[in-house]
């Protein structure tokens, strides 16, 4: 038993040396987004997927985190920040035009910083 | 009777230490006790280990009686076991795993679910109808997982110890450790024993098994987050002995002879699996896992002059792949199995033993558009030695047209060999000759059984009187393609066992509705309707045993938990059952015959549990509590050698109402 254990971590301990040694071209970010309710999220989120190389989109309705997978091969963080601003929600450097903001749905009319 | 007065002695000195206890503050949200998932894209519901304290005792047969999508069966005077039914199929139907590793199957099929005590479960996920491609091809009428207590989040020290009128006895301790940052062990150790002989209805047989069984398992767990390796290795050993019969019946002087007719049924199980998982760095949706498993599964039984020795040694492996295709709305989960099956079976002394083993690859792809619609479509291609190359394909479809609602449909096939011995083993208790009819088979002569599974469901939840409330309607049907039919219309002294030649179908109808009537005490409730005929060779006939209409009531109340942490919980659970058809009996001479359908009757069970401190609580509770009981539980139990005996036919408690206590203690 104790064998056995010894030689599974051992195992482990190998594999993940290596694999914290290969350099990987995913990235996670996580940005400011404003917005106010599962509306926003839905619209937000389908947003930052229609950006190729989004891996995981994730947007909380109660910080306005939007937490980012990115193939940094692929995509940027600006690429997300101007498909989000242009559903209609600013985040920092990247604001949404006013037309595009009245659009929105009665819900998700938040407050502009 | 002595035992149990000094049991509750017991119980009330520990209260009494208890409540010198230091205060402790703690703020918990209220838990739900089952928890039906509107995330998730299959129709599953999630049993709580909160919803698991609620049924009275003690093992997972026995951890469903709250829960109305799985119908508990009465225990049989013989082994005392509960078999459970999903959409009015059997357990052999359902895939049964443990941590995701097919766990009740081949040998364990009739007493497995007793072999896991209820304080070792951490949650349990149900699933109705076709279920995932990971784990088999088996699952036709649906799947139940357990999970076990982590090590990594288990508590120090755990002690429950419970003791009934119909004089059982449980204990269960479990021992955890952190031995390091990264490796948590835990120590489960589990007893039961019933040490009295009951024979309430006064026909000179024991109404539920004298017994004793231990089981022990040591779980190792292995995280580090930081890598992103997982992996747990279990060790499990399990000894269980039941006997039964005639009161005077003395193994020793009586085995195998017309003495007194006895039964013995003794088992003995080893486990081990391991699971080793990664997640990729970087890709938390990325990740490998591989899972092994080996049993040996032993089980040396007679019942009466009929002998049954069943040995399964198994080995079950699964490579796991999941990952997203383009980004997290497509995911997809691909993958190895192998199984490998050695059963040494002897009936009666003739040897029907036989090597199974499959090999299989699967792939399956879920679909979410983050908004109403997803998807989860599966298929898998198996190679097996009985069963031939075949592909099972899986459909779960789930769309939520507005707020707080779900439509649900799913779709899938499900292919397996019928254990029609190790299955039906509680039709030896009886005069009956078993029959295989055909020959050409690869399994006893029988082919595997196939059936297609259809289900349609729709749940809302909304607010009545500003109560929140929620409303289930499910539709599921299977349609057998082939079955192994087992037979017990044509003669109460025969079961035949033959490939199905008509049809043979499930359907299945349940309506759900639960409100929280006001704060804290909650209702459930449901309906069920089955239809489950068979073609047999006498005829069409309902499936025996099963109830057309089944109505089922669960009314629980809890107290506000005071700072101290004191609290009282209630829970009371109602099942009514209408007639079912019974086995043939017509032939018999009046007094060994029953009639064409059982009366319907009600089951009541309550249970009041103090809570003391987050450390300690008590409960008491009562079984059967309206005392209803099966007028005739044995034929022929006067003359248990002559043709006419037979223990199989149970539709009703043969034990009348039964009382039982407990207590739970915790280091944390």
């Amino acid at each position: 038993m104790k064998n056995l254990i010894i030689m599974l971590v051992v195992t482990f301990l190998g594999f993940s040396s290596q694999a914290q040694d290969k350099k990987s071209k995913y990235e996670k970010i996580s940005i400011e987004v404003n917005g106010n309710c599962e509306q926003c999220q839905k619209r937000i989120q389908n947003a930052a997927y229609s950006v190729a190389g989004v891996k995981s989109a994730i947007w909380s309705i109660e910080t306005h985190q939007l937490d980012l997978i990115l193939n940094k091969e692929k995509a940027t963080v600006e690429q997300v920040k101007k498909v989000v601003a242009k559903a209609g929600y600013d985040s920092e450097n990247e604001k949404a035009t006013q037309d595009s903001y009245d659009k929105l749905p009665g819900c998700c009319q938040y407050e502009r910083k | 009777m002595k035992n149990i007065a000094f049991f509750i002695v017991m119980l009330f000195s520990v209260m009494t230490f208890s409540q010198e206890k230091l205060e402790e503050v703690k703020v918990e949200s209220k838990k739900k006790g089952i928890v039906k998932s509107v995330s998730k894209i299959s129709n599953t519901s999630v049993v709580t280990s909160k919803e698991l304290l609620k049924a009275a005792c003690c093992n997972l047969a026995e951890s469903f009686e709250t829960n109305p999508t799985i119908d508990v069966n009465f225990s049989d005077a013989l082994t005392g076991t509960k078999q459970i039914k999903m959409l009015g199929l059997t357990s052999p139907y359902i895939l049964i795993s443990e941590e995701n590793i097919p766990s009740v199957r081949g040998a364990s099929q009739a007493y497995g679910l007793s072999f896991t005590p209820g304080t070792w479960v951490e949650s349990i996920q149900i699933t109705k109808g076709a279920g995932s491609v990971v784990n088999g091809f088996e699952s036709i009428s649906g799947q139940i997982n357990t999970e076990l207590i982590k090590p990594m989040k288990d508590i120090p020290f755990f002690l429950n110890v419970y003791g009934a009128t119909d004089s059982r006895f449980e204990l269960n301790t479990h021992f955890n450790k952190r031995v390091s940052d990264y490796w948590s062990t835990s120590l489960f150790v589990h007893g039961n024993t019933r040490v009295a002989k009951n024979d309430m209805n006064d026909d000179g047989f024991l109404d539920n098994p004298l017994g004793k069984q231990i089981n022990l398992t040591n779980r190792w767990q292995y995280t580090n987050p930081k890598s992103g390796w997982v992996t747990f290795l279990n060790l499990r050993y399990m000894k269980d002995d039941k006997q039964s019969g005639e009161i005077h019946f003395d193994p020793d002087k009586d085995k195998l002879t017309t003495n007194y007719w006895g039964s013995e049924i003794n088992t003995e199980r080893i486990d081990f699996s391991s699971k080793v998982g990664y997640v990729f760095k970087d890709m938390p949706f990325q990740s490998i896992g591989f899972q092994n498993a080996f049993s040996n599964h032993n089980q040396q039984s007679y019942f009466g002059l009929n002998q049954y020795d069943i040995k399964q040694q198994s080995f079950y492996s699964n490579l796991i792949f999941n990952s997203i295709i383009g980004n997290t709305m497509h995911k997809f989960t691909t993958g190895l199995n192998f199984t490998y099956d050695k059963y040494a079976e002897y009936v009666n002394l003739e040897d029907v033993s036989r090597i199974d083993n499959s090999v299989g690859a699967y792939f399956e792809y879920t679909y979410d558009d983050l908004d109403a619609f997803s998807y989860i479509l599966g298929g898998r291609l198996d190679y097996h030695n009985r069963l031939g190359a075949f592909f099972t394909p899986r459909l779960h479809v789930k769309y939520k047209p507005w707020e707080k609602a779900a439509f649900r449909f799913s779709a899938g096939r499900g292919k397996r060999a019928a254990n029609i011995f190790a299955e039906n083993q509680n039709l030896f208790a009886s005069s009956r000759v078993f029959s295989v009819l055909d020959t050409n088979g690869k399994v006893y002569g029988l082919n595997p059984e196939i059936a297609w599974n259809y289900g349609l469901s729709f749940t809302q939840s909304f607010l009545l009187f500003g109560k929140s409330a929620d409303a289930t309607v499910d539709f599921y049907r299977t349609d057998f393609q082939n079955q192994a039919v087992v037979d017990v219309m044509n003669s109460p002294q025969q079961v035949l066992f033959y490939d199905l030649k008509g049809k043979s179908f499930a359907n299945s109808l349940q309506i759900d509705f639960n409100v929280e009537l006001i704060k804290h005490l909650n209702l459930r409730t449901a309906y069920k309707y089955f239809d489950i005929s068979t073609e047999y060779l006498s005829g069409n006939f309902q499936r025996p045993l099963q109830a057309k209409h089944r109505f089922f009531g669960n009314l629980e109340y809890e107290t506000d938990t005071t700072k101290k942490g004191k609290q009282w919980k209630f829970d009371y659970t109602f099942n009514w059952l209408g007639k079912q058809q019974l086995p043939i009996t017509a032939s018999n001479p009046p007094e060994d015959r029953l009639p064409e359908f059982s009366p319907s009757f009600g089951v009541m069970n309550a249970q009041i549990t103090r809570v003391f401190s987050s450390v300690f609580e008590v409960y008491i509770g009562g079984e059967n509590i309206g005392n209803y009981q099966q007028n005739k539980a044995i034929l022929g139990n006067d003359n248990p050698f002559g043709p006419n005996f037979d223990t199989s036919i149970v539709y009703a408690p043969i034990f009348g109402q039964m009382y039982y206590a407990g207590l739970r203690f915790k280091i944390k």
